[in-house]
C-alpha cells in the first residue's frame, strides 16, 4: 500500500505517495526527474547518490523514501543559483575536477556537507570528506585541489 | 527490488514496543537501516512488516554520568558520538572508532544500535565496547534486561534480543584509574568493513607498573567479536615489555577462529592477528601510563 510522502527538495515542497520500499534515489530521479543524483554500486560503497538531507551528506540509495519523510533535501539541481554555479561548481570547474562526470555530482554533495560543517576545513578533513565517493577516473587530485581553493576562500560564498 | 512489506513508523518507545509485540518474527526493526537495506535489496531479508524507528527521537542521546560513566541511546548516529565532547578520556576511543567507521554518509545516518543488532563480527563499535566492558539494555513490553555486550552477541548476525525486545541503551562504565585503551582495524579501502580489527583496554597497578587487568577482542576472527582470554592471561599480573605484548599477539592469533573468505584468508587474518595486537597494545599501554 502506498503512503503519503512530504518532502521539500531544493527549496520546492512536494507531496506524492510511495510504496515502502522505495528508496529516497528512486523517488529523486524517477517521480521528480532529478536525475542528477547518480545510482551507482547500490550498495552504500561508492556514494555517486549522495545527496543532503536536513543538512547531512548521505547515501540516498540507503535510505528509504519515507525515511526523508518531511525532510529538507539539496540535491546537485539545487546546488546553484540560477545560472550562478555555486562556489564548489567553479572550483571544479577551474581544477578539471572532473573526466567522465559519474562521480560528480555525489563528490560535490559531499563537499557541501562538508563546508556545512566547517567553511574552512583542512586537507585531511577534505580527504575524509570524500572517502565514501568513488572516482574510478582517479580524479582525487584534482578534486582535493579545487576543495582545498575553497576552503583557502578563493571561491566566495554568493548568498 | 524490494519486496513490499507494511512500513510502521512509531514515535515513542512505547509505541514501538506494543508493534514489536503484535509482530513478533513477522516484522523486523529498521534504524538508519545502513546494513539491513543491503540485505533487503539483495533479498535476503523480506519482513512483511517494518518497523522504523528512526524517528524515535528519546533514544538519540549521549550523557557522561561520574559514577555511571556514558550512556549512549541506541539511536544515536556514529557522527553524533564522533563528534560528542564527551567523548574523552577512557572515552575518546569510541570517537576513534567512529571516526574510521565506514563514510560520513554512512556515519550521519546509521545508528550505534543498529550497528549492534545486525551483528556482523567486523562491526567496529562491539569490539571497542567489549573492551571498555561496556553494557546494553533492551526493553520490550515485559520489561527490561541489562547485559555485557559479550552476553549479547550470539553469532553471526545474531543477537540476545528476543523478537519483542528493542536494543534501547547502551552504558559504559567509567574506566578504573591507570588504563588506556585504543582500536584499530586493517582494511584495504578505507571505508570498508575491517579485515582484521582488535581493541585493547589495559589496566595498570597504583605504581604504573604492573599490570592489573587486560581485555583484548579480537573483531572479524569469529562469528562474534571474541574477547582473546588467555592472551589477556598473559598480560595480567606482570610488567607489559614489548616481548610479552608480541606473546600475547601469538596466543590471540591461537584463540582466533577466523574464516577464509574473498577480503583474506584464515591464515592471512591470523597473522594480522600478531601484528595488530602488539600494535593496539602498545597504544593502550601508552595511554594507561599517562591515564
Amino acid at each position: 500500500m502506498k503512503k503519503e510522502l512530504k518532502l521539500t527538495v531544493n527549496g520546492q515542497p512536494y507531496e506524492l505517495y510511495v510504496k515502502p520500499g522505495t528508496l529516497l534515489v528512486e523517488v529523486l530521479r524517477n517521480e521528480l526527474d532529478l536525475t542528477g543524483t547518480k545510482r551507482g554500486c547500490e550498495s552504500a560503497s561508492c556514494g555517486a547518490c549522495t545527496v543532503s538531507l536536513n543538512g547531512m551528506a548521505v547515501k540516498s540509495c540507503t535510505i528509504l523514501a519515507l525515511q526523508a519523510d518531511g525532510g529538507d533535501i539539496l540535491t546537485i539541481e539545487g546546488l546553484a543559483k540560477g545560472t550562478e554555479l555555486h562556489p564548489l561548481q567553479k572550483a571544479f570547474l577551474d581544477h578539471g575536477a572532473l573526466q567522465c562526470g559519474f562521480c560528480t555530482s555525489g563528490m560535490l554533495m559531499s563537499a557541501a556537507g562538508l563546508f556545512h560543517e566547517k567553511p574552512t576545513p583542512t586537507l585531511d578533513e577534505i580527504k575524509e570528506a570524500i572517502d565514501g565517493n568513488i572516482c574510478r577516473c582517479t580524479g582525487y587530485n584534482s578534486i582535493i585541489r579545487a576543495l582545498s581553493a575553497v576552503a583557502r576562500g578563493e571561491y566566495k560564498e554568493q548568498r | 527490488m524490494i519486496r513490499d512489506f507494511e512500513y510502521l513508523s512509531p514515535k515513542t518507545l512505547e509505541e514501538a514496543l506494543a508493534f514489536l509485540s503484535q509482530y513478533q518474527d513477522e516484522c523486523k526493526i529498521i534504524a538508519g537501516g545502513q546494513s539491513l537495506l543491503i540485505l533487503m535489496r539483495q533479498g535476503l531479508i523480506a519482513p512483511e512488516y517494518l518497523v522504523d524507528i528512526k524517528g524515535i527521537t528519546e533514544l538519540n542521546y549521549v550523557q557522561a554520568e561520574a559514577k555511571a560513566g556514558l550512556r549512549i541511546g541506541a539511536l544515536t548516529p556514529h557522527r553524533a558520538i564522533e563528534k560528542s565532547p564527551l567523548m574523552k578520556n577512557s572515552f575518546s576511543v569510541l570517537a576513534e572508532m567512529e571516526h574510521r567507521l565506514a563514510s560520513i554518509q554512512t556515519r550521519n545516518w546509521g545508528t550505534i544500535g543498529g550497528n549492534l543488532c545486525h551483528a556482523d563480527p567486523a562491526g567496529d563499535p562491539t569490539s571497542v565496547l567489549m573492551a571498555l566492558n561496556a553494557t546494553v539494555t533492551t526493553a520490550s513490553v515485559k520489561g527490561k534486561r541489562t547485559m555485557a555486550v559479550e552476553d549479547f552477541c550470539k553469532d553471526y548476525f545474531e543477537t540476545a534480543l528476543q523478537h519483542d525486545e528493542l536494543l534501547v541503551e547502551i552504558q559504559v562504565p567509567p574506566a578504573p584509574p591507570h588504563t588506556g585503551a585504543a582500536y584499530t582495524k586493517f582494511n584495504i579501502i578505507e571505508t570498508d568493513m575491517a579485515m582484521v580489527a582488535v581493541a585493547v583496554s589495559i589496566t595498570l597497578g597504583t605504581s604504573k607498573d604492573v599490570c592489573q587487568d587486560a581485555r583484548i577482542v579480537l573483531g572479524a576472527c569469529a562469528s562474534t567479536q571474541l574477547r582473546a582470554k588467555k592472551a589477556e592471561e598473559v598480560l595480567r599480573g606482570k610488567k607489559i615489555t614489548a616481548g610479552l605484548l608480541k606473546e600475547a599477539g601469538q596466543v590471540a592469533s591461537q584463540e582466533a577462529d577466523p574464516i577464509s573468505d574473498v577480503t583474506a584468508s584464515e591464515e592471512y587474518r591470523r597473522e594480522l592477528v600478531k601484528v595488530l595486537v602488539p600494535r593496539v597494545g602498545q597504544k593502550a599501554l601508552d595511554r594507561a601510563r599517562q591515564a
